[in-house]
């Protein structure tokens, strides 16, 4: 980042917000889920009723514990809960339960191509719920009125605050990207951004390229994909920079990321001043995890993002690019172990799983775990490719045939009559065929110049493809063109 | 005052020598000539009292035993949750909130096979030493209705006192279990904090209260605490595992043992001394003292340092904690709204109708004390006094194994004789205050007439988890009261 009077420098930390991966909510016994009819997955504790009390949810513990051992976090011998009070209608209690001073998670680190990135806590805390604004423009301001949904209210979250160690847009971009993977892989969170279980908030200064003291930060809050915190983060710092260039200084502020118009507004001071009064949660007991159960958590950690991707490069052959690809999605990195398992190439697989398959599951939003075609159907396909049976876009199709509906590719071939030919004797009356149909292009061919041979050889080669509708042997149609053309 | 006891109710229903109907009714009947006056009742559920009562005698019939508290009638303070029978805290901002639960003790003393009668009345959520802040009417002292029973649990104990219940459920925070009990001339007991599960408790402080009975006689209180106490994996401070029996012999459901022989008590000097106990009261102590040496006790002056300053530091927790677990009353989802242009100015419009004086006080003061720049300063300096008066009983209880206090420094006070003056009201619980900041049992057991002939209480401390042997010494001190 350069300005008239010389290079500056974005310092950018950032605080993601996940939602735990558990069966039932936080403090209560109700379903954690996404999607239900509002207000049906609630009882009296996540509604904060009168008398109610919060009970912690071990799962939710072990999930932060395995996030910890995963990233080097130091687990402190107690953390403790607090209360940060603040009225907002979608929160029953007007507190939300969470860690202030003594957090469960501190220290941990996180390596981004090749840059460490540290962090500097990770606290658990309950979601609010959601409040629907009705009529009018669906804002608050021209509403008729609110409705408050708190299917969501008491549902785990872990808060993971960054050390202002990023440097750019990008480098925060791909940050977020390796947390993503990492909590998938860890199980510890759907890490949904469209569905609310990863948010983000940024935390925005600039100062002069070399210098080491911070400048006045900005939060950003309001960014709900990868692509809009980029976006924003660039926008502040070159609002920065430009404030500081005009010899103006940036004001300590939140601002909220307006989408649409490609801006970071000002919130109003009502919104982004509050005196959370925290103080210890009286409910509930400190947290002490024992050592055996750390011990127990460290032992059934899963392979890392970072080393199945060094380990699928070195056993399959394949690119950073493929691997970081098929490990950036858990349930396709999966689907493709399991194709291998079954008995294809590594290579291969990552090719169809990188292409066609991820496309299907981006187009269509599902998840590799429940394809139509199961990962040994994906092996079938590969193997049929590999022994010539298919071409690779006649392959194509029966892949995109077993995505629609549950078959097996060798069915789809037997149905469709779809084998490649590759007899030598079949395909040359073809050749033959095709080159009495267009004996002028023939002779053209013969008399031509290199451009003109290769044009015409190329029209030759796609008819005699099209004769075959598409099942002739690619190579054994091409070397037959070529001897009758020589 | 007359009616029977706890034990012998359950004893004559599970026998079969008395219906639980007719029990029920002998008390609807009393409540229905006697409440008028006093006010102890918000609500009395006749109705499904006597369906109860037909049920716990349709399992006598049947052979079946419904348990300790057999066709015992129970009232229970309003701020405990009580499915679908309204709970108002003596709020007008609770009015007409039914819950859509039963509160762990409600449960427990309905497995035990207890009726609930009814819900009584308490200073607003519990923030009160007389009564007199409940938004429905003060209670009346049944021994002179000239005066406060006491509070915040004075509906619970002018209930006992009259005859109306023989077992009352209150809620004691700073005092308001024991306090009320101390005014009414019954006993009064807050157990050990976690001791027994705050699940349906409305909070007041949730670090502070804990749920006790109150009943005429010292075995009945044990009874009733027997059927409400022990774990509940509901309540994340519940004491882990099963409480000591307290019958002799660690029986359950046996009457307590009178047996002090060889036990080391402190008199607390600090309160027993302290300006504005009143004479009847600082004798009491010594009278009830006399007479537990007599029994076999050894009985010596105890320090207690930090009690001096429990009062002030419980009035900046107790109001830190409130505001917080009162912030929930917004208008939003349940009691009392009223409506605004805007949410802010609902929820302002709604909290300033639906709370009274007292409660917007104490919001107000803890909101103060837990305020940025303030924290270190009142709520922080609060809870290093607390510390520092647990270190102070620790030490206490390395040489005595009981302690002995008053309970409340003067006897019951005439209504409105404090309702104007706030110290005078808060200075009622400075002697109870410090057993809820340890999180220590104790119990208040009446110990005579005072001032103007109205009933004393002495209070029996113990360290936590110690209501065993703090039950061994109410009984010796009831079975020497004059």
């Amino acid at each position: 980042m350069t300005g008239g009077s010389g290079p500056y420098e974005a310092v950018i930390g950032l605080e993601v917000h996940v939602e735990l991966a558990t069966v039932t909510k936080m403090f209560c016994g109700c379903p954690n889920a996404f999607g239900a009819e509002p207000n049906t997955l609630v009882c009296p504790t996540c509604l904060g009723l009168p008398g109610s009390l919060p009970v912690l949810n071990r799962a939710v513990v072990d999930l932060a514990l395995r996030f910890g051992a995963a990233l080097g976090f130091r687990v402190p011998e107690t953390s403790i809960f607090a209360r940060k009070n603040y009225f907002y209608p979608d929160m029953p209690k007007d507190y939300q339960i969470s860690q202030y001073e003594e957090p469960i998670l501190v220290d941990g680190r996180l390596e981004v191509d090749g840059a460490v990135v540290g962090i500097e806590r990770a606290h658990l805390e309950e979601d609010t719920g959601k409040i629907i604004h009705v009529g009018g423009g669906g804002r608050i301001h021209d509403a008729a009125c609110s409705l408050v949904d708190y299917n969501r209210a008491g549902v785990p979250l872990m808060e993971i605050v960054s050390r202002p160690d990023l440097r750019s847009a990008d480098q925060a971009r791909a940050y977020v990207s390796e947390l993503r993977a990492v909590l998938e892989a860890l199980g510890v969170s759907d890490v949904k951004m469209e569905e609310g279980s990863l948010r983000i908030d940024a935390n925005v200064s600039v100062r002069r390229a070399g210098s080491t003291v911070l400048g006045t930060k900005v939060e950003i809050k309001n960014m709900n994909s990868l692509r809009s915190l980029g976006r924003a983060v660039d926008h502040e710092v070159h609002r920065q920079v430009a404030l500081l260039e005009a010899g103006g200084s940036v004001t300590q502020e939140t601002r909220h990321w307006d989408e649409e118009g490609g801006v970071t507004q000002p919130m109003r001071t009502k919104e982004a001043s509050h005196d959370y009064r925290y103080f210890p949660e009286p409910d509930l007991v400190p947290l002490a995890p024992t050592p055996e159960r750390l011990g127990r958590v460290t032992a059934a950690l899963p392979e890392l993002p970072a080393a199945r991707r060094a380990r699928l490069r070195r056993e399959w052959g394949i690119g950073e690019a493929d691997a970081r690809t098929l490990v950036g999605r858990r349930d396709l990195a999966d689907y493709a172990e399991a194709a291998v398992a079954a008995g294809a190439p590594g290579a291969a697989v990552a090719n169809w799983c990188t292409g066609e398959i991820l496309s299907h599951l981006n187009e269509t939003g599902v998840s590799a775990e429940v394809l139509p075609l199961a990962p040994d159907g994906l092996a079938e396909l590969v193997a049929l490719v590999g022994d010539g049976t298919l071409s690779r876009p006649l392959a194509k199709d029966v892949l995109a045939e077993c995505l629609r509906e549950p078959k097996r590719p060798r069915q789809v071939v037997a149905e469709r009559g779809l084998a490649q030919v590759s007899d030598e004797e079949e395909l040359g009356a073809i050749v033959d065929e095709v080159l009495t149909r267009h004996a002028a292009e023939v002779e053209a061919y013969r008399g031509g110049d290199d451009k003109t041979r290769k044009r015409k050889r190329g029209f030759l080669m796609g008819e005699c493809m099209r004769a075959t509708r598409g099942r002739g042997n690619p190579q054994v149609l091409s070397r037959l063109l070529d001897e009758r053309l020589a | 005052m007359s009616g029977p006891g706890v034990a012998e109710i359950a004893a004559s229903v599970r026998n079969g020598g008395r219906t639980a109907r007719d029990v029920v009714e002998e008390h609807l009947a009393r409540i229905a000539s006697r409440d008028p006056e006093l006010g102890s009742f918000l609500c009395v559920t006749a109705e499904a009292a006597r369906a109860r009562a037909d049920e716990i005698d349709d399992l006598v019939g049947r052979g079946r035993d419904p348990g300790p508290l057999a066709g015992v009638p129970v009232a229970l303070k309003d701020n405990l949750c009580t499915r679908g029978v309204p709970t108002t805290c003596a709020s007008r901002i609770l009015e007409g909130w039914r819950p859509p639960y039963d509160a762990t003790v409600v449960e427990r003393l309905l497995l035990a096979g207890a009726v609930p009668v009814g819900k009584t009345n308490l200073d607003e959520f519990a923030m009160g030493s007389s009564t007199e802040n409940s938004a429905f009417g003060p209670t009346r002292n049944p021994l002179d209705p000239s005066r406060v029973p006491g509070g915040s649990s004075g509906g619970s104990a002018a209930a006992v006192a009259a005859g109306l219940v023989p077992v009352a459920l209150g809620s004691d925070t700073g005092g308001s279990v024991r306090q009320p009990a101390s005014l009414c001339g019954v006993v009064g007991v807050k157990p050990t904090y976690g001791r027994v599960s705050r699940f349906g408790l409305v909070a007041f402080a949730s670090s502070l209260d804990q749920i006790g009975p109150i009943t005429r006689t010292v075995d009945d209180a044990a009874l009733a605490l027997e059927a409400i106490w022990g774990h509940d994996p509901r309540d994340a401070t519940s004491v882990p595992g099963r409480p000591e029996p307290l019958g002799a012999d660690g029986e359950p459901g046996g009457p307590v043992p009178a047996e002090v022989a060889g036990l080391r008590m402190g008199i607390i000097e600090e309160l027993t001394t302290m300006e504005g106990v009143a004479p009847s009261v600082r004798r009491a102590v010594t009278d009830a003292a006399a007479a537990l040496e007599h029994a076999g006790a050894k009985v010596d002056t105890a320090a207690v340092p930090h009690a001096r300053h429990a009062l002030s530091a419980y009035y900046l927790i107790a109001p830190a904690e409130a505001s917080s677990n009162l912030a929930r009353y917004d208008g939003v989802r349940y009691g009392l709204r009223v409506d605004a242009p805007s949410t802010e100015e609902m929820n302002a419009r709604t909290r300033a109708a639906g709370f009274g004086p007292e409660v917007k006080r104490r919001i107000m003061l803890g909101t103060y004390a837990l305020s940025a720049g303030y924290y270190d300063a009142y709520y922080g300096r609060a809870q290093r006094v607390r510390t520092l008066l647990i270190r102070d009983f620790d030490a206490a209880y390395g040489c005595f194994d009981v302690l002995l206090a008053p309970t409340s420094p003067t006897v019951a006070f005439p209504l409105g004789s404090r309702t104007d003056d706030v110290l005078a009201m808060y200075g009622s619980d400075r002697c109870t205050i410090p057993s809820n900041l340890a999180g220590h049992p104790a119990v208040s057991v009446p110990w005579g007439r005072g001032e103007d002939d109205l009933p004393v209480g002495v209070q029996v401390l113990a360290p936590a988890l110690g209501e065993a042997v703090m039950f061994r010494v109410a009984k010796v001190i009831e079975e020497a009261a004059p």
